[in-house]
């Protein structure tokens, strides 16, 4: 009886784990067999190469998306990774306890906003502000980068916290005694010892930008076509599948799987060198 | 103390059982009720979608019982949809073409094409070539249109929008949109953002212009529902209810009630302008 009882648990995690599992496997699959035909049909290189994305007649050239993507995620990186690394070494080196105490959950409560709360609120403040102050119509990379670089504040700054506080206090103890201070133990031994847990949670944060959504598709203007500085209108791979699904049949829905094809191996390979990253301790 | 934790767990384990079987319960309780009562699948074109919520509204509160489900997914979904008979009535907001002319088809209301710009605009007036030129990407300052010297910001709707093939067959013709336009996914977003930029250019439905944006003058002519009616205004589009046959029973009474000086009522209300109906 009491063994039975130990086993029911046991076998019913395991089915929950094996259906988390199998969710994945199910919707990669999906996906795959989606979108590889069409892929096939119109060419790898012409599908990831081609510079002309229109559907309904026929053309399925996803560059500008892809340049999009990467362009409003090297923008959020810039904007975001310094603060966010800032923000992190304050928490876990300087701020006092009650400080910390409210900091820290103010940026949970930041990644707990949904995004189509920053998108409207970009939408409403930064692209009529981007229009005002620097010309173009607003709807922007720029604005796009702004955005994600806030959302990706959160995922950075609690994963370096966390491996800045994890680290064994030999190592500031043994440089305190060496006569070091306190910046030049941060600087010189904390942050060097933390790196692959700081360089794991930017590309967790790389992440996340590049698989954003609803908040892009608002401040981004989605035109597919490339860009020619950061004021003007772009469109990722996400928002390409947010804006069109509503309407896509036939090919041109199958084209965009095959976008999210895409999408899933920049996730995958992103995912990788975080694990990578992280194990190499 | 280990006796209270056992049964602790034993609850636990209990409640979640039984959550699982209210689960069950209701989901075969749901499933099977919807399919018990009378119902009739309306799907397709996101534009019409709105208007025939509101029929929907009003038929069944007029006929208890009866379920209308109005679904959206497109025109061109509506239109397949209605081919493969999966829907009783599809919803189509442009002319059929090809081989689709096949089906039973009937015109409910027709919905005019506004050209809106911003209300700080000075531009009033446009032709139908200087907006083909401005979405082809030809023209690209409002200079030249008599406004002020500043790019336009062009605004388009997604591939696959029934509002976008009607702009495109009634404008564009042959020509392309530029890729440089931007898109937007939906008729109050592109009216959103033309209201906030005075360079901004659109296209909406004529029913949702309001004090937000100006609609411009074609070849001079003001955009209204008389202009429509009379054909002075040519940027107009057919709002269509389609069927596989002639429709019958309980599909054949919702068009009917369409149709009827009431259902003409309710498009009218909603800002679309139906044949036939005086004010």
């Amino acid at each position: 009886m009491r063994k039975f009882g130990e086993r029911i648990p046991q076998s019913l995690f395991f089915i929950m784990a094996l259906s988390a599992l199998s969710a994945l496997a199910l919707i990669t699959i999906f996906i795959f067999v989606e979108g590889v035909p069409l892929i096939a049909k119109v060419g790898f290189f012409n599908f990831i190469f081609g510079m002309k994305w229109a559907p309904t007649l026929g053309q399925y050239g996803i560059f500008p998306m892809i340049v999009g993507t990467v362009l409003v995620t090297l923008g959020a990186i810039i904007l975001g990774v310094p603060v966010a690394l800032c923000c992190s070494i304050f928490l876990a080196e300087f701020a006092p306890r009650k400080l910390s105490n409210l900091v820290r959950p103010a940026i949970q409560l930041l990644a707990g906003i949904p995004s189509v709360v920053f998108g409207f609120w970009g939408l409403i403040f930064i692209v009529p502000a981007i229009r005002n102050y620097l010309g173009g119509p607003g709807l922007s990379i720029l604005a796009g980068s702004i955005i994600l670089a806030i959302m990706i504040l959160p995922t950075i700054i609690s994963i370096s916290e966390v491996s800045l506080l994890s680290l064994p206090p030999l190592l500031k103890e043994g440089a305190f005694a060496l006569g070091a201070t306190h910046w030049q133990t941060i600087r010189s031994v904390l942050v060097p010892a933390a790196k692959s847990g700081i360089l794991a949670s930017i590309i967790l944060g790389i992440g996340r930008a590049v698989g954003e959504t609803m908040a892009v598709i608002m401040v981004l203007g989605n035109a597919v076509a490339l860009p020619s500085s950061i004021l003007d209108p772009a469109r990722t791979l996400t928002t390409n599948i947010g804006i069109e699904m509503g309407y896509a049949s036939g090919d041109h829905q199958k084209a965009l799987f095959a976008t999210g094809i895409v999408l899933l191996v920049i996730i995958m390979i992103l995912n990788s060198m975080a694990q990578y990253a992280i194990r190499r301790k | 103390m280990r006796i209270y934790k056992a049964r602790c767990r034993i609850t636990l384990r209990f409640s979640f059982i039984f959550c699982l079987i209210i689960f069950i319960f209701t989901s075969t309780l749901s499933t099977s009720c919807t399919r018990s009562s009378a119902s009739v699948i309306i799907a397709g074109s996101t534009s019409v979608q709105p208007f025939a919520e509101v029929l929907a509204e009003e038929y069944m509160i007029l006929h208890p019982g009866i379920t209308i489900d109005v679904q959206g997914g497109g025109s061109a979904a509506g239109i397949m949809a209605t081919q493969s008979g999966t829907t009783n009535i599809g919803m189509s907001s442009r002319v059929l073409a090809g081989n689709e002319t096949t089906l039973w088809s009937v015109e409910i209301a027709r919905d005019g094409l506004a050209i809106v710009i911003n209300p700080d605009n000075p531009v009033n007036n446009l032709t139908l070539q200087q907006v083909r030129d401005i979405y082809s990407g030809k023209v690209t300052n409002w200079s030249g249109l008599g406004g002020n010297k500043a790019q336009i910001h062009v605004f388009t709707r997604e591939d696959g929008s029934g509002t976008r093939s009607s702009f495109e067959s009634l404008v564009m013709g042959k020509t392309e949109i530029m890729a440089r336009a931007m898109v937007q996914d939906s008729n109050g977003a592109v009216r959103q953002l033309v209201g906030d930029d005075p360079y901004a250019i659109g296209f909406i439905s004529l029913g949702l212009v309001d004090k937000t944006v100006k609609a411009v003058e074609l070849d001079g002519v003001i955009p209204s529902r008389e202009h429509v009616i009379d054909g002075s205004y040519n940027l107009s589009r057919p709002f269509l209810f389609l069927s596989l046959k002639e429709p019958t029973g309980l599909s054949k009474d919702f068009i009917d009630f369409t149709l009827s000086e009431k259902g003409k009522q309710i498009l009218n209300d909603q800002g679309l302008i139906t044949v036939g109906f005086n004010q």
